[in-house]
């Protein structure tokens, strides 16, 4: 079996600092993100069990799933976007993610829809 | 063999090969946790109201099983910049914390399970007990007696499924003469759907005898829907977590040598990894509010 090997052979090996590609992370700033992105997380946790606690004579169950669910949706647009970089991604990744959105949108909304479709005579809640 | 674009974006895409495999891996994943996720959404749409469970989970150890991740996905991320910057060190020590953390987690879903698997629903034969119809609460013990000798054992440990099994006949000559839960009684199964809206729930130590016991069962998946629901999309999370794990200790540990001969593929592979980390996250940052809060 032939060997395996990456086909960038020249970048290899590494020794001390590396001239063959610019390192533009800045380490501070990524930490500086990450407090950031942190606190945000931390803050849309407690929002999130605020709302689930909130008195049930003031609000009712679906604006209480609705506010739970916005925040869950805020909190995984953090999440995504600094931590794994989509705010800053390639156009490929986009496409991809548009074509993941379509069937699981799709998935989603075929429930729901389905969940209409009663056969004749049965007794619904 | 070669490996094309392993380290240099492809001309075309824009970035190297591996990216846009995790990319689609990480598309398929949607698509099976959605599956899920559709599943929860009309089987908790068709229930009638009332009937749906509240406050089954420990909501503290959910909470802190989110921060946990929350931290993971932070030191993953730190690890593949710490990379970046070429400080080897520093990525030790933060994919070391992320492998803790992710220990953690499941050391806590493992509480959790145990907690659910060792607390019983136990239905009393009619008019047996003024207390209430059903016990529940968490199993503490129980006593068998082998019928010739008379002989009594009693065990504390948790049995799992064959304890229930032994609750209904006779297992290795010893039948079952009482077991004893910590919990309390119940007239009816509505008692035990809102856990939520009971601001205390007194408990105290129950030991009811074998004639009393009509039927028990504990809260496992098989339990009703809910918590077929929780096991299964829980479980498939803390599975992706276990892969997780492997992946990164296996970047800590003997795929570090790739580090010495190619740091730029290194860091790449560690990219991906976080990429699949940070998914993982992002699941439980829905199933964490679906499960422990609505």
């Amino acid at each position: 079996m032939s060997e395996l090997k990456t086909a960038e052979q020249h970048n290899a090996p590494f020794v001390g600092k590396s001239d063959l590609h610019e390192h533009t992370v800045d380490f501070n700033n990524y930490l500086r993100r990450c407090v950031f992105v942190l606190i945000a997380v931390l803050c849309a946790v407690s929002l999130m069990l605020v709302a689930s606690y909130l008195p049930s004579e003031r609000f009712d169950w679906p604006a209480k799933v609705a506010m739970i669910l916005a925040i869950a949706c805020t909190n995984a647009f953090v999440v995504a976007g600094f931590l794994m970089h989509l705010i800053s991604e390639k156009k490929m990744i986009y496409t991809l993610l548009a074509f993941t959105a379509f069937f699981f949108v799709g998935l989603i909304g075929l429930t729901v829809w389905a969940m209409q479709d009663f056969p004749a005579g049965t007794v619904t809640h | 063999m070669e490996i094309p674009y392993a380290v240099h974006p492809r001309p075309d895409t824009g970035i190297y090969n591996a990216k846009v495999g995790i990319w689609l891996f990480l598309a398929s994943e949607v698509m099976l946790f959605g599956a899920l996720f559709s599943a929860y959404v009309l089987i908790r749409v068709g229930t009638p109201p009332g009937e749906w469970p509240h406050g089954w989970q420990n909501v503290t150890l959910g909470t802190l099983n989110t921060l946990v991740l929350a931290v993971s996905a932070i030191t993953t991320l730190m690890a593949w910049v710490a990379c970046k910057v070429r400080q080897f060190g520093k990525f030790k020590f933060f994919h070391a914390c992320t492998l803790l953390l992710a220990l953690a987690f499941l050391c806590i879903k493992g509480f959790e399970y145990y907690d659910h698997l060792t607390h019983y629903e136990i239905h009393l034969t009619a008019g047996s007990n003024a207390g209430g119809s059903i016990a529940d609460g968490h199993f503490a013990g129980a006593i068998y007696v082998n019928p010739l000798t008379k002989e009594q054992v009693e065990t504390k440990s948790f049995c799992g499924m064959s304890f229930a099994t032994v609750a209904g006949g006779v297992t290795n000559n010893y039948e079952l003469a009482s077991v004893t839960i910590d919990g309390r009684y119940v007239n009816n199964e509505q008692q035990l759907i809102d856990l939520r809206s009971q601001k205390e729930v007194q408990e105290t130590e129950l030991k009811i005898p074998r004639s009393q016991i009509k039927d028990m069962q504990s809260y496992g998946p098989w339990h009703n829907d809910y918590l077929a629901l929780y096991f299964t999309m829980t479980a498939l999370h803390a599975l992706h977590i276990l892969g997780g794990s492997i992946v990164i200790g296996y970047l800590w540990g003997p795929g570090r040598k790739l580090w010495k001969v190619d740091p730029e593929h290194f860091t790449n592979r560690v990219e991906v990894s976080g990429l699949f980390w940070h998914f993982v996250d992002l699941v439980w940052i829905f199933l964490f509010p679906v499960l422990y809060l609505m």
